[in-house]
């Protein structure tokens, strides 16, 4: 699992690199709530890219990061969802409640 | 025994059905080499993508309950995982080919209340683990049994995904 930040508009771009599950969902999650309570980062883009599968755990640090953002007024901003992702965001009834995004590109753009 | 899910006709491997047995310790490291050996074996049952992913989803999540609750995060604790071919027998549709996975640790028993799924519409973080089990798999069985917790997931391939020579 590799996590790296970089600056974006008006925001920061986490890219993250492997599984998001049990055991790498705490790094997940600690990367965010970073982001977003200590720095309160306006925009936080998560790069997804390259994440393969993500279990329920992995689903609970974004939803985590979520809440900490709406309680600060911020956004979070998903994009480059795999097929296995995409999947398990619609088992949990979570793609609605998330700002999903196909590309960088269009993240960037929102 | 408590069905969390089930109730079809099914038949259990008297041994020759057996694909691997797999004895791991409850680090959530050895979490990506099972579900690539799980992934695998869907494969070779011919599984298509979708039920593959559900069924790799499905023993991730199920291993993932057994590190976090059945053995309080403690590292270290055995856990069995046994995949095993299997046939349906649906009467006049015939048989279907199925993967049935057999999950057995020697952590606390569950608490049965905890099997049940909370509601989606609330959003908060956690509780999602089996519902993702129970909308993937056809057969989710518990049993405690001689100080053991034992889950027991099928999946059947459809009728149009069988092979003629399984």
């Amino acid at each position: 699992m590799q996590i790296a930040a970089r600056p974006a508009t008006g925001g920061t771009i986490l890219d993250i690199q492997g599984d998001i599950d049990l055991a790498h969902s705490p790094a997940v999650r600690k990367a965010l709530l970073q982001e977003i309570k200590e720095k309160k980062t306006p925009k936080v883009f998560l790069n997804l890219e390259k994440v393969r599968y993500i279990d329920s755990s992995g689903i609970a640090s974004l939803v985590e990061g979520l809440k900490a953002s709406r309680d600060i007024g911020s956004r979070l901003i998903l994009y480059g969802l795999s097929k296995s992702v995409r999947e398990v965001m619609e088992l949990s009834r979570l793609q609605k409640i998330f700002e999903i995004h196909e590309s960088e590109a269009q993240a960037l753009a929102s | 025994m408590p069905v969390i899910k089930g109730g079809k006709k099914h038949a259990l491997p008297a041994g020759n059905g057996r694909l691997l047995k797999l004895e791991l310790l409850s680090n959530p490291e050895a979490l990506c080499l099972v579900r690539a050996t799980v992934e695998r074996a869907a494969e070779v049952l011919h599984f298509p993508d979708t039920d593959t992913r559900a069924i790799v989803r499905s023993v991730d999540e199920a291993l993932a309950n057994v590190m976090r609750h059945a053995y309080g995060g403690n590292p270290g604790k055995p856990i069995e995982v046994v995949c095993n071919k299997v046939k349906l027998d649906g009467g006049a549709k015939g048989k279907r080919a199925g993967l049935e996975i057999v999950l057995e640790d020697r952590g606390a028993a569950p608490d049965p209340a905890k099997f049940k799924s909370r509601p989606l519409d609330e959003i908060r973080p956690g509780g999602l683990g089996l519902h993702f089990i129970r909308e993937s798999m056809d057969v989710v069985e518990f049993r405690r049994k001689k100080g053991k917790n034992q889950l027991r997931l099928v999946k059947y391939l459809s009728p149009a995904e069988q092979d003629p020579g399984s």
